[in-house]
């Protein structure tokens, strides 16, 4: 019974951080389009990748790079080439989402281990046992629009192992079928490798208060006493029928750490912390009290509690200073 | 080029929905896409339901395929899935993987919620009997224009030219969350939003429209303007997704601007009066998918 923890990277020193704490694993991804979290200033050349290999590697703990954006077909060869680089530097495995992009790297590389990025949109068996047939993935993520029920329905259906999100900012809509971002900015996370992104954003005082917009579109005003946070366009306050509200969902993180026991029984395989754009000093904190939390189940799952210190310094790090069991707690829905 | 009915996206109820498919008989379409693609607890057609108003349209040389559920969450939705995969009479638009596994060998269109970004993936569809497929609506014609030179050979491609676009799933439901109700005792409020909610940023712009776990674009994405640029691309296809009144004359404007019986600017003009919103094209200029590049005639 064990259960992977999987840590962000979003540069060296963040790296450094999920290593020095306790990760099993870190993921990270090259800079560029290639994957799903293409921040200015964040990712990997091929030096820094080597670095951080080595560093995660002689430190016992692997290193996943997330090849997760759709390749556009004039552009495929840049995929390709970022698998051949992930292939030569040692990477202990891909985290992929497009269907030709796995082929590619499943019939070159046949002993390098492929993971199904939450990007794949992968809810159901049928689903992830087709990539396992065709590709041979070894792992899959599942988008966070699961309970936990279904989620243990998937576990018992497929031989493949799930990873599941534990921490950290909250995607309302199935990773991967969400195309908000490129209706309002041109670009989406499956295109460009972003969400909202921040050569987009605008933020003005004016007499109604803060306002932040994306592209023009207004997201939200903030009066003097609300704290902004990032316009994330499914985060913004909007007018629906004459009301006011969060019409999708509220600023607020996923926080897990309360169902770590029922995810050891199920037999999940491995727990995501989400945020390569997140600082060092984020990712050492997270991580230092996930690993505390997940060795205290380990060792006696039966009277494990989410200790409240453990609570208090995730509420700290959360979007809002709020966290949800998200779509894992049925009634969020 | 042919012209397809997409499935009707909103919950309406079984009298609309057959009233609907009554008139479909006699519009100037070639193909019509039925069932639930958007939320398992839409019940006001059964699964006979929909087999019988498939074999009446069959029956009238319309051809008829059978879209499956895009976000498929637990066994039952799974359930579902198999028997329209296993009806042994009609093509499914499969809009999921899951739904592409239990397709494998038999001829079946790829739906637009399966992320065909690329000639390879689309090979790979086409080996398991993909024989048509729906762009996924973020691309644009020039990425469109370099997958098909990839093409697999005999495959279709299939635009989705007039509809409030689909942008978004989640297991949350929005239109539920609007009466501050739990998705599981929904009251079936999307019976109540026969296109959606209008969702407007707090300066009054149309922007969104909620339709229960689906978000959809408030704005009409119309390419009517695009006949002949999708006719030169290869495009065999294009989609109108159904709204709650004048699909008709929608079909008829586009029918007009396929046929060549009218200009592109006046089948424009033809269709303005029926747009219930805003209308927008930009994600086919590979803008954002919002804008609106041809002002229409007033």
């Amino acid at each position: 019974m064990s259960l992977e923890l999987v840590c962000p990277a979003g540069n060296l020193p963040a790296l450094k951080a999920a290593v020095d704490n306790g990760a099993d694993c870190v993921y990270m991804g090259f800079r560029n389009s290639t994957n799903a979290r293409a921040f200015a200033g964040l990712n990997f050349d091929n030096e820094t990748a080597k670095q951080g290999i080595r560093y995660a590697h002689e430190n016992n703990c692997k290193v996943l790079l997330a090849l997760n954006t759709y390749p556009q077909t004039a552009q495929s060869h840049i995929w390709e080439q970022a698998v051949d680089d992930a292939a030569e530097l040692g990477i202990d495995a891909l985290i992929l989402a497009d269907l030709g992009l796995m082929r590619y790297a499943s019939r070159t590389y046949s002993d390098l281990r492929l993971h199904l990025s939450v990007q794949g949109s992968a809810t159901n068996y049928e689903a992830i046992n087709f990539y396992y047939e065709h590709f041979g993935i070894q792992r899959a993520v599942l988008p966070r629009v699961l309970s936990l029920a279904q989620v243990e329905n998937v576990v018992k259906n497929t031989s493949v192992e799930i990873e599941l999100f534990g921490f950290g900012g909250l995607c309302v809509m199935v990773e991967g079928r969400c195309i908000l971002s490129s209706y309002a900015t041109g670009e989406s996370p499956n295109t460009a490798g972003v969400c909202s992104p921040a050569k987009a954003v605008r933020w003005q005082q004016t007499p109604n208060g803060l306002e932040s917009r994306l592209n023009g579109v207004l997201l939200d005003q903030y009066s003097a006493s609300e704290n902004a946070g990032y316009p994330t366009l499914c985060k913004g306050r909007f007018e629906v029928e004459d009301e006011i509200y969060y019409a999708l969902e509220e600023p607020t993180s996923l926080n897990t750490l309360e169902l770590i026991p029922d995810m050891l029984r199920m037999g999940i395989s491995a727990i995501k912390i989400e945020g390569r754009q997140r600082s060092p000093a984020y990712v050492e904190q997270v991580t230092r009290v996930w690993r505390a939390a997940i060795n205290a189940a380990t060792q006696d799952a039966t009277h494990y509690l989410a200790k409240e210190d453990w609570m208090t310094q995730l509420s700290k790090l959360s979007e809002g200073q709020q966290h949800t069991l998200g779509a894992y707690y049925r009634p969020w829905k | 080029m042919k012209i397809s009915l997409g499935p009707i996206l909103y919950y309406w109820t079984r009298r609309c929905v057959l009233d609907f498919y009554e008139q479909v008989v006699n519009w100037p379409i070639d193909i019509v896409y039925l069932g639930e693609v958007v939320c398992s607890r839409r019940h006001e057609m059964r699964f006979n339901d929909w087999l019988d108003v498939a074999s009446k349209l069959a029956a009238t040389g319309k051809e008829v395929v059978l879209s499956t559920q895009a976000l498929l969450e637990s066994e039952s939705d799974l359930k579902v899935l198999r028997r329209l995969t296993g009806n042994g009479r009609f093509r499914i638009e499969a809009n999921d993987i899951g739904a592409v596994r239990l397709s494998t060998g038999k001829p079946f269109v790829v739906g637009t919620h399966i992320n065909t970004y690329n000639g390879e993936t689309l090979a790979i569809l086409a080996e398991q009997g993909a024989t048509r497929w729906v762009m996924p609506v973020e691309l644009s014609r020039d990425m469109l224009a370099e997958l098909l030179v990839k093409k697999p050979h005999g495959m279709e491609t299939e635009v989705f030219a007039y509809g409030r676009l689909p942008l978004a799933f989640s297991s949350r439901c929005f239109t539920a969350r609007r009466h501050n109700l739990p998705k599981d005792d929904c009251h079936f409020k999307c019976l109540e939003h026969p296109c959606g909610i209008t969702l407007k940023t707090r300066e009054g712009q149309s922007f969104l429209a909620l339709n229960g776990t689906q978000t959809q674009s408030a704005s009409i994405h119309n390419l009517i303007s695009e006949i002949e640029d999708m006719r030169q691309l290869g495009v065999d296809v294009v989609r109108i997704s159904p709204q709650p009144e004048h699909t008709g004359e929608v079909i008829a404007a586009f029918r007009a601007a396929i046929d060549c019986v009218v200009s592109g600017s006046a089948a424009q003009a033809a269709l303005a009066p029926h747009l219930f919103d805003e209308p927008c094209d930009g994600y086919w200029h590979g803008r954002s998918g919002i804008e609106q590049s041809f002002r229409l005639l007033s």
